[in-house]
């Protein structure tokens, strides 16, 4: 297996940075292993880790009195997941569960923070890359809320 | 101000306009509101299609849909339409029984044409329903399997509960299509993939450069899907969707479906997205 430092580079999210802002960001993580139904955080915990997703599926889960438990979305390898840690108050938003043998490299968001703002460059390339998921995670959220294979819009007009 | 030149008489294309009758011989009940209906020509004449048209379904007494066919254009059987119960017509077509008998006009507009796709990839993308209008598409390429590249489905629904053709689905895989699900929610028990089905781009086995790609789902999904392939690298010239408009007489005629300048009845429905690149989205087209 390779080390976090050899896996980095090769991640989307980590894709571009130089050495040394890369040697610095993996100063701050670990290797996480998961079983199926392990839980990565739950909402409403200190956000003080986010994790990139070596291999396996992290479920993104909501909980509801009435609806019960959502699947939200579902980060695999090469997606990345929590950016709480970087947006105070560093509170989870959501549930993040293994749904699968889920292998990780959780960064500790503190250590992540602190070297941030000591270092603008890797603070300037890491909030690129959180913003970018964001971005990404908004577009898509706006998106299906238009329910476009369903909702109640549709009509024999053009049933398909 | 210069004179409208006269109209041109328009010649009713009477057998265009005459429905067929055809039998219900099957029904199977896809989804909670989808079900797929096998019919057999009263005439004994089967009606020859190809992947990606559609024929106009009536419901004698309460109206006529534009619905995709969903079987398979090269083997002898029933004509097979995969229909989602939504409004008057469709909801009469979901009461149907063995042995009743409806109207059928067509098979009407352009197909996908996947020959096209020889020796090259060819990646589907449907959206909800709109995995039926391509199943024609990916069975001849099943068919036909060694005479193209990496063949990939990248499929997404609603729910588990709502992706339709689920056996399928695995013995597609088993024919070497690579087929990747997505779906918008899902409950706690649900271990596959949620999000959009644009999310399977960057996933999928393809070389974009060498990819023929079809695309059916809701116009939103076909405009970010077509724009997330040709952020890949696949060329706008070799991505086709198939629009959804109302289509009335499927003959060019009665300007239901007039899309611009296009007729989607005729020219469409499957059409190059270079081709509306620029209209997809468009209000008021």
């Amino acid at each position: 297996m390779r080390t976090i430092e050899q896996y980095l580079p090769d991640h989307p999210f980590f894709e571009g940075l130089d050495g040394p802002t890369l040697a610095l960001a993996a100063g701050c993580a670990t290797n996480i292993s998961l079983a199926a139904g392990e839980y990565l955080c739950h909402e409403g915990d200190a956000a003080d880790q986010f994790f990139v997703v070596r291999r396996g599926r992290v479920a993104i889960e909501v909980h509801g009195p009435a609806a019960g438990t959502l699947v939200l979305d579902t980060a695999d390898e090469g997606d990345v997941v929590g950016w709480s840690w970087l947006v105070p108050p560093y509170v989870s938003t959501f549930d993040a569960r293994a749904s699968e043998a889920t292998g990780v490299v959780a960064f500790d968001g503190a250590c992540l923070r602190g070297k941030c703002d000591s270092d603008s460059h890797l603070g300037y390339e890491l909030m690129k890359r959180v913003t970018q998921v964001m971005n990404g995670r908004l577009v898509a959220a706006q998106i299906r809320l238009l329910d476009l294979y369903g909702g109640p819009g549709a009509t024999d007009a053009a049933p398909r | 101000m210069p004179r409208l030149a006269e109209p041109t008489a328009v010649q009713p294309v009477e057998s265009a306009m005459v429905p067929r009758l055809f039998r219900l011989v099957d029904r199977r009940q896809d989804t909670a509101d989808t079900f797929t209906i096998m019919l057999e020509p009263n005439d004994g004449v089967p009606l020859a299609f190809i992947p990606g048209q559609f024929t106009m379904l009536s419901a004698f007494g309460v109206g006529e849909v534009p619905i995709s066919v969903s079987g398979d254009a090269h083997v002898a059987g029933p004509l097979q339409h995969t229909v989602r119960d939504v409004g008057a017509v469709t909801h009469a077509l979901a009461r149907t029984a063995v042995g009743d008998v409806m109207g059928v006009r067509g098979p009407y507009g352009t197909g996908w044409d996947v020959a096209d796709g020889h020796s090259r990839d060819v990646v589907f993308v449907g959206g909800g329903i709109g995995l039926a209008p391509l199943r024609p598409a990916v069975l001849e390429v099943l068919a036909h399997r060694e005479d193209y590249g990496r063949v990939v489905l990248l499929y997404g629904a609603r729910s588990p509960e709502e992706l339709l053709f689920v056996d399928e689905l695995k013995q597609w895989e088993d024919q070497g299509m690579e087929v990747l699900v997505t779906v918008d929610y899902g409950r706690e028990s649900w271990q596959g993939r949620v999000g959009l089905v644009t999310k399977l781009i960057p996933r999928a086995g393809f070389d974009p450069m060498s990819t023929l790609a079809l695309i059916c789902g809701p116009e939103v999904m076909m405009r970010h899907t077509a724009l997330a392939l040709v952020g890949r690298g696949v060329r706008a010239s070799r991505i086709r969707v198939s629009l959804e408009r109302n289509m009335r007489c499927g003959v060019g005629l009665c300007g239901h479906c007039q899309y611009r300048e296009l007729f989607v009845c005729v020219d469409g429905p499957v059409l190059p997205y270079a081709q509306v690149t620029g209209l997809l989205g468009l209000r008021e087209v």
